[in-house]
């Protein structure tokens, strides 16, 4: 027996306060992102400099990936060594932070180690993380800086320890060029970028670690594994879904890079050396009125896209859940198989 | 029983001798890598209080005794006053992160809500959207972003740097996880049969059930907001030094090559993330932890 009043309030739908409550989101989301992407690949259609309003079709694209004349050639060129030099400065921070990152990791989380001070290690490790960026790259260029009369922290520390001579007679050092030379330049950035997230890394994984069943652990120890073991059993295959997802979410990033590439360098003058993809694109878009190259910046932005997309796609694919379709499949083989039993009983179902 | 500590002591002492030989070379190098973490941040600190020709000229792990003298020529060294002001920068940086900081939690707490609560037909499908668009990075959007905004006459203002923080998918996906694990339906029914309104609903019994993870959410985007270097100076075009933010002056410093005086250089460096340190030190308990739960991006 629903009164009146019941029966009413069952229908109210309150389905309008969903709507009004997520249409805040969705209306900056649309007009400050989502507008912005498609103005990228309209652009990206669009030329250079005073043509900015002219269609040009995919000539952008044919150019940053074909060349074709000298100026051409030039842009595209440019656009392969900044892809490479991503790809260069990513390899070697990633590959660094996360040995450094997973050892780190396995050694915090390990019960049996008596380390003090273990909540005071972690709180360090992550700090580099939280500092400005901005900051960190011309303080390094500070540290690393170097010239014959100034040799800057890092050369003074070199030449304490016997590593950069200092020419007796005149005074002067024989520096390291940390912020001119090709190598040299590109390891600084890649030490910034492993200093930043080495810590950022090593919580993520250490959360992982701590949520594998630690009866699995106990297992181990009584049955007299070693450390060695235990990570190679059983730490480190069930943590490679959360390091696939830590290796494509660092991927995504590493395509990011920008800050520091963007501001390691002397002055006014560009180091080609370290200038990643993100970069190229914004000194593109960045350039004044007409020379700006904004078809070109807006052509680079969506092949970044479609990079990014794919990187996404997979890292979707590593930690999808593999048990959980494993068993639709056989639900549906089942099922199949039933319709196949009851087809042969003349169709009907029993 | 002695018989038995006997047979069993040796293995034992061993084991334990192992144990405590890993945890000291362990110990050490943390050490080490504590040293690599706080020695540029040390060098910055200790060179913004020492002389130019002592900074040029040697490295030192004491304190100079220049800093009330660089922090003069803070306000005097006249090349140095068209790149950096930490007055300015501090003001614009502070106005900048904490509008966009509360518009990111409000409207995340906002979006995570209704769509947790609410039954209606897009409901799932605005979620996945939602976690869809997590991915795309800035840097892809950014060239539509910046030629959008000058047609409608919005680069150089502060608009295009506060108000896209409404939209922060990462944000809604971690408040909407930890609705789901904390904040039943019953209350919101309870509520209503009280006849509470459905916006004050949200305001009132809502977002102070949510702290913790209000909290930790602010805690990132602050973080994020004021170390936001790529954004600023994208849309900040041609501003006056006045109104540019903290790593856009750091940024102009170390484009203008006028400034020679190295103790000022380490001084405003170390001026620009002092705060973020003093915060970081206060913080950095739940820092660790909102780090744990997967609650930031990148």
């Amino acid at each position: 027996m629903a009164s009146a009043a019941q029966r009413r309030i069952k229908s109210i739908s309150y389905a309008k306060y969903g709507y009004i409550f997520i249409l805040p989101f969705f209306l900056v989301y649309f007009f400050f992102q989502l507008y912005p992407l498609i103005n990228t690949f309209i652009v990206s259609f669009h030329g250079n400099g005073p043509g900015v309003d002219d269609f040009v079709g995919f000539a952008n694209y044919k150019t940053l990936l074909f060349g074709g004349g000298r100026r051409e050639a030039a842009i595209s060129s440019s656009f392969y060594s900044s892809f490479k030099n991503t790809i260069i400065l990513w390899f070697g921070n990633f590959i660094p932070q996360i040995a450094l990152s997973l050892s780190l990791a396995v050694w915090f989380t390990e019960a049996n180690l008596k380390i003090p001070g273990k909540g005071f290690f972690k709180v360090v490790m992550y700090l580099p993380n939280v500092i400005t960026a901005a900051s960190v790259a011309v303080l390094f260029l500070q540290l690393c800086g170097q010239s014959e009369t100034n040799p800057g922290a890092l050369n003074i520390l070199l030449s304490k320890v016997g590593i950069v001579e200092q020419n007796s007679t005149s005074g002067l050092y024989d520096t390291i060029p940390f912020v001119e030379g090709v190598w040299q330049s590109r390891g600084v950035v890649m030490f910034i970028q492993t200093w930043m997230w080495f810590g950022n890394t090593m919580i993520m994984l250490m959360s992982g670690i701590q949520g594998i069943n630690p009866s699995l652990f106990e297992a181990a120890s009584i049955d007299g594994a070693s450390s060695g073991q235990v990570f190679r059993k059983i730490t480190f295959p069930l943590l490679t879904p959360i390091m696939a997802y830590t290796l494509v979410t660092s991927m995504i990033g590493g395509l990011q890079m920008f800050d520091i590439p963007y501001l390691y360098h002397k002055g006014t003058a560009k180091n080609e050396d370290i200038r990643t993809i993100a970069v190229l694109i914004y000194d593109y878009f960045h350039a004044q009125l007409d020379e700006n190259k904004m078809g070109y910046a807006g052509a680079a932005s969506v092949l970044l896209f479609f990079v990014t997309l794919i990187l996404g796609c997979i890292s979707f694919y590593i930690t999808r859940d593999k048990d959980e379709i494993a068993k639709k499949k056989q639900r549906k083989k089942i099922a199949k198989q039933l319709k196949q039993e009851s087809k042969q009983f003349g169709g009907f179902s029993i | 029983m002695s018989k038995m500590k006997s047979v069993y002591g040796e293995p034992k002492d061993n084991y334990s001798f192992k144990i405590r030989l890993k945890s000291t070379i362990l110990f050490i190098w943390f050490l080490i890598l504590t040293i690599i973490c706080l020695l540029p941040i040390y060098i910055l600190i200790i060179n913004a209080t020492r002389q130019h020709s002592e900074v040029a000229n040697s490295i030192s792990f004491i304190p100079g005794s220049h800093l009330v003298e660089n922090f003069k020529s803070l306000s005097t060294n006249q090349n140095l006053k068209l790149a950096y002001n930490a007055f300015h920068g501090y003001k614009n940086s502070l106005f900048i992160t904490v509008f966009s900081t509360f518009l990111t939690v409000f409207f995340s707490a906002m979006t995570a809500y209704g769509i947790h609560v609410y039954d209606f037909k897009i409901k799932e499908i605005s979620y996945t959207v939602i976690l869809l668009v997590m991915m795309v990075p800035v840097q892809v959007t950014s060239a539509g972003f910046v030629a959008f905004m000058a047609d409608i006459g919005l680069t150089n203002t502060y608009w295009p740097l506060i108000v896209p923080a409404v939209a922060a998918p990462a944000v809604v996906y971690f408040m909407r996880s930890y609705m789901k694990s904390s904040f039943p339906l019953d209350i919101v029914e309870a509520a209503r049969i009280d006849g509470c309104g459905e916006f004050r609903t949200f305001v009132s019994i809502a977002i102070p059930m949510m702290k913790p993870a209000i909290a930790v959410q602010a805690i990132f985007a602050f973080i994020a907001s004021w170390n936001n270097f790529y954004t600023p100076n994208m849309i900040l075009i041609n501003v006056d030094m006045k109104k540019k933010t903290l790593p856009m002056m750091v940024s102009a410093l170390q484009a203008s090559d006028k400034v020679k005086d190295l103790g000022l250089i380490y001084l405003a460096i170390a001026l620009s993330i002092l705060p973020i340190i003093l915060a970081y030190v206060l913080l950095s308990r739940f820092i660790i932890a909102g780090v744990a739960l997967g609650g930031v991006k990148e």
